[in-house]
């Protein structure tokens, strides 16, 4: 019996050292990001000479680039919302409701995610310009609404899938109202669900480059603007510092979404027990 | 919803049958666009397909061991390692693979370290600017999305059935090859799918890591979009998404069959 126990034994140190230096290679890119917007020099050179906090003093003397954070803020809050809420009503069609043709709007949906963006902004700018809508940020947020929902649905079909669905029958047998059961029982049940939606499509919206490359007007969100500074390398220090601050305050929202969703999920699947 | 999404897809499909006249668009329906395509970009697609399938390749084989891993062997904290394994995932495209340049370049990260340590004199030119360099950030860039579907598939694995192996007489890696692998093929696959789709159709890393033949199908389609040529170019984005969609589905009908054979 010794054998076979210490033949897992070898086998496990192996993995075990492959999912650390996976996890490095993972994040060796968010290591660097921070490590050169500390550097003294405008050339991406290692190792680095001299370390100093002048590129985030140098943030608040770009107005162009805070206008573009400003307009990517907007953008995503305006996309997160109406994702989310669209996700909402369609988390609830498809949870609560034997519907015709459920597949293949649920498909529908989901297809923003299978198909490659490039072709998705395309047919997004032929449509608006077929309707004869003015590209603006709108436009964008539009296209982030698209790529958003099937994201949005998910957390949320999750969430109503797991939840007991005899408190909502008890509500409506106690005599509340469709409206006034989903207000009381549902959406307290399901609130961490639509916060995590809501930051998670937000991220996702405030990241987008590709959709909001083909559907700008004239105002630019910063993806666009980073993509504009690329082209200027000894530009770039300052966008990596605030580069560096947006990183620092993803990571927090992702990991608060992500603990969101996980936290008092019913059911006994103990991969996400906390 | 379903209109908003299924109505500029049908519209564009009507466009790529259209053709781009000076200013105007001729709307007598012609193969044109697709005949132009096929014969202009047959490098560029062959190119892209090959490309994105090494991409598909690299992040699925790293993937596979860490949700293993994950599934198999972390015990208590695995929450926190799914939430360190999607992190990268959310955080800035562009400044991900603006990090690969630092890190690939002349004098970035590797070279300086490797020249530093004395392993090198002269530094590697190929890590920057190649199709390496592509496929690097692109496995990097998806990996959350082979990570998760390949996890998923191995948790859902019966224990009960890796223990009935073992006492049949199977050892560790026979148990794993007739029946964990099998068994976590769906998530495999859904990984295949989730990676090699979008890889496709990306425009920002061949563009910033590729060098200057790096370019893929994605800037096909913008670069006849710039040029005014919406019909041409909403042909080329079109026969994308079919060849992505036939060679997706070659894919997984043969790993299936393989798996079988095995069986």
């Amino acid at each position: 019996m010794s054998r076979p126990l210490k033949k897992v034994g070898e086998r496990s140190v192996g993995i075990t050292i492959f999912a650390f230096a996976y996890l490095f290679f993972l994040y060796a890119p968010m290591l660097v990001l921070p490590l050169f917007s500390f550097a003294d020099q405008t050339i991406f050179r290692f190792p680095i000479e001299k370390f100093s906090t002048k590129w985030y003093e140098e943030i608040v003397e770009r107005p162009e680039m805070l206008r573009a954070l400003w307009n990517s803020l907007q953008v995503g809050l305006v996309a997160s919302l109406s994702a989310t809420l669209l996700g909402l009503l369609a988390a609830k069609a498809i949870t609560r409701y034997a519907m015709p043709g459920k597949t293949l709007a649920l498909g529908l949906i989901s297809l923003p995610l299978f198909i490659p963006e490039v072709l998705l902004g395309l047919a997004l700018l032929i449509i608006l310009n077929v309707v004869g809508i003015p590209l603006s940020l709108m436009t964008i947020a539009a296209g982030h609404v698209m790529l958003c929902t099937p994201f949005a649905m998910a957390v949320l079909v999750a969430r109503m899938d797991g939840f007991d669905k005899s408190l909502e029958e008890a509500s409506l047998d106690l005599g509340e109202s469709g409206w006034m059961t989903f207000w009381r029982v549902t959406f307290p049940l399901i609130a961490p669900a639509v916060v995590s939606s809501l930051l998670l499509t937000f991220i996702v919206s405030f990241d987008e480059f590709l959709l909001a490359f083909f559907l700008q007007g004239n105002e630019m969100t910063l993806p666009l603007y980073i993509w504009g500074q690329l082209r200027f390398p000894s530009n770039f220090p300052p966008v990596l510092a605030l580069g560096t601050c947006i990183l620092v305050a993803s990571c927090a929202l992702v990991v608060f979404a992500e603990w969101l969703r996980q936290v008092g999920t019913p059911g006994d699947k103990p991969q996400v027990g906390v | 919803m379903i209109a908003g999404l299924a109505a500029p897809l049908i519209i564009m499909l009507l466009y790529s049958f259209w053709r781009q006249d000076g200013p105007n668009v001729d709307t007598t329906l012609t193969t044109f666009n697709y005949e132009y395509a096929l014969t202009k970009y047959r490098p560029i697609f062959i190119r892209s397909l090959w490309i994105s399938g090494l991409v598909t390749l690299a992040t699925v084989l790293l993937a596979y061991p860490i949700a293993y891993y994950v599934a198999f062997h972390v015990k208590r904290y695995k929450f926190i390692w799914l939430i360190l394994l999607t992190i990268p995932f959310w955080t800035s495209y562009l400044l991900r693979v603006f990090a690969w340049r630092i890190i690939l370049a002349r004098e970035g990260v590797v070279n300086g370290t490797l020249q530093g340590v004395g392993l090198i004199d002269e530094p590697i030119n190929w890590l920057l600017f190649s199709d390496f360099a592509i496929v690097l950030t692109l496995a990097h860039a998806w990996a959350a999305f082979a990570i998760l579907p390949i996890y998923v598939s191995l948790e859902k694995v019966d224990r009960t059935l890796l223990e009935a192996a073992a006492d049949l007489g199977d050892g560790a890696v026979r148990s794993f090859w007739r029946v964990t692998f099998p068994l976590s093929l769906p998530g495999v696959i859904s990984a295949i799918t989730l990676v090699f789709v979008p890889t496709i159709g990306d425009y920002v890393t061949p563009d910033l890591v590729g060098g200057p033949r790096g370019g893929m199908i994605a800037k096909m389609v913008y670069n006849n979009f710039k040029a005014s040529d919406w019909p041409l170019a909403a042909a080329t984005a079109i026969l994308s998404m079919v060849f992505v969609a036939f060679v997706a589905f070659f894919l997984i009908q043969a790993i299936r069959l393989s798996v079988r054979s095995v069986k």
